[in-house]
């Protein structure tokens, strides 16, 4: 197997730390990963993207063209990335940012208002552990008890913010 | 389990424990992780970091404090490297063993701070004055980036010569899994018998030197350097070869480029294209005869060469090849890098 990954949001959004819990879930895993964050003047509020491939083999490039799945967290990424999924890929769209749909109908489009359901977990920043827990599910890349110990062991430090981030990772997976 | 280490702190962390005990430098965009890191990992061990004033004071701590023996690093990007070079000249010619990162970034001028390799050139040919090389590395992923900074400084002290990794800021900002080797037992080491270290009572003066006045004196030093320079091609020269053994068209690359080039190539295979790749190790001695068999192969019909360049290592593969078969070139600059599937694109249109 190989998922080729793209995230992209807002500064601020964790973007960059929802790509790295899928990369710390596959060396928990024993698979290959690479993460390529795009690095530059951005700060809060700016662009952010980073780029993920999980593989059962060594990989290659860390440079995705044609990514098998989008998790679009603001509308701007959506709109440049869109065109760029594989045929019959997936794409997450955060739906509570996100008022347009998405244009094509070759690839799967799946809505999730992260927002309001990270708000509900009780910990609005959670909205990217909402994502995560979707993209869980929907790839099969991961066990949720995987992830939920990846979760444990980055916020060991944060032991208070655990119990919102692991709510908001299982209604992210729960989601129909 | 390994861990998930960025590039540049993964060096980092490999230079600490290849015996790495002194860093100075100066921030610059992609590279600064690495002095961020030694800035609080090399007081655990024992170190020394300074932040120095400069690039060109930088290098001359460096020339100091390794000319007294000490393991001792700098690391920087594009411009800095360029204020480095008096330094390193002047490093080479005084025979002083160290180790010099440099995550490149577009050029030139201040140029940008996104990945590039516009910087061969100025690292494999000298980017300074006069008659030197360094060993330079082009390690394509952060395993390779701390397999190699952990022998780096047993290579330099080896041939007293500098050691260069030359990265790009998409190899200093990459995250992947990573083994780290064990700390270095560093009471073992051969005794510098050359360095300035104020133990050498009753013997005769050491002194680290590049002036060289008399021109016999010069010729004989430069002509030494050049047997060094046999014998580190002899015993360093490294590369990798991909699915060269049937190919037709054989694409070359170094570093993170390499990579995207394998993928490019499993493409192309799974296409049904014949494609292969060959890979620099290092850069600096450039694996001449490994090309020169590759162009020598009847089924080898020409070369693709891939740089995030206006085209600089292309003229090696061109020297190493001898006209014996086409070269072509692919490249992005700037800042922007190629996808496999650009390299795929380009192949089948022109090759």
């Amino acid at each position: 197997m190989e998922n080729k990954i793209i995230i992209a949001g807002f500064g601020g959004q964790g973007v960059q730390s929802l790509g790295m819990f899928i990369a710390y879930a596959s060396i928990h895993d024993g698979k290959e990963v690479t993460f390529l964050p795009s690095y530059g003047p951005e700060m809060r509020g700016g662009t952010s993207n980073c780029s993920v491939v999980v593989s059962d083999k060594p990989v290659a490039s860390p440079i995705i063209a044609v990514p098998d799945m989008l998790i679009a967290m603001n509308k701007p990424s959506l709109a440049k990335f869109e065109n760029k999924v594989r045929k019959g890929g997936t794409i997450i769209v955060n739906s509570s940012l996100i008022d347009t749909k998405v244009q094509r109908e070759d690839v799967k489009a799946v809505y999730i208002n992260a927002n309001d359901l990270a708000v509900e977990a009780g910990n609005v920043r959670t909205a990217n552990i909402v994502v995560l827990g979707a993209y869980t599910k929907m790839s099969g890349d991961f066990t949720p008890e995987v992830m939920k110990a990846v979760i444990e062991k980055k916020f060991a430090k944060k032991p208070k913010v655990i119990p919102a981030n692991i709510k908001a990772f299982e209604m992210g997976y729960n989601l129909e | 389990m390994k861990e998930l280490m960025k590039g540049n702190e993964a060096i980092a962390e490999a230079a600490i424990r290849g015996g790495c005990r002194a860093f100075f430098g100066y921030p610059i965009t992609p590279q600064n992780e690495i002095p961020e890191y030694m800035s609080w990992r090399l007081f655990e061990v024992g170190g020394t970091f300074v932040q120095a004033e400069s690039e060109v004071a930088s290098i001359n701590m460096l020339y100091g404090a390794c000319g007294a023996g000490a393991r001792a690093m700098t690391s920087s990007s594009s411009p800095g490297i360029s204020l480095m070079q008096e330094g390193i000249s002047y490093i080479c010619c005084a025979q002083v063993p160290c180790v010099i990162v440099n995550m490149v970034r577009g050029g030139p001028g201040l140029g940008g701070i996104q990945p590039a390799q516009g910087d061969y050139f100025q690292a494999t040919k000298g980017g300074g004055h006069g008659d030197y090389h360094m060993i330079v590395y082009g390690p394509s992923s952060v395993q390779e980036c701390v397999n190699i900074m952990y022998e780096a400084f047993d290579v330099a002290d080896k041939y007293r010569v500098p050691v260069m990794i030359l990265g790009d800021g998409m190899l200093g900002q990459i995250m992947e899994p990573v083994e780290l080797p064990p700390m270095k037992d560093l009471s073992n080491l051969p005794k510098k018998e050359w360095a300035t270290d104020g133990t050498g009572k009753g013997k005769d003066r050491r002194i680290i030197n590049s002036l060289l006045i008399n021109p016999d004196d010069l010729e004989a030093h430069n002509n030494y350097m050049l047997t060094v320079y046999e014998e580190i091609a002899k015993n360093e020269t490294r590369y990798e070869e991909y699915m060269t053994e049937d190919a037709e068209i054989v694409l070359t690359a170094y570093g993170t480029v390499a990579r995207i080039a394998k993928s490019a190539v499993n493409i192309m295979r799974a296409n049904g294209m014949k494609v292969g790749l060959i890979r620099p190790i290092t850069v600096y001695p450039f694996p001449n005869k490994a090309y020169k068999d590759l162009a020598e192969k009847a089924s080898v019909k020409e070369f693709v060469c891939v740089e995030l360049s206006v085209g600089q290592m292309i003229e090696d593969v061109k020297l190493a090849t001898e006209g014996k078969k086409p070269v072509k070139f692919f490249g992005r600059n700037g800042g922007n890098v190629m996808s496999p599937e650009d390299i795929v694109a380009y192949v089948t249109k022109e090759a």
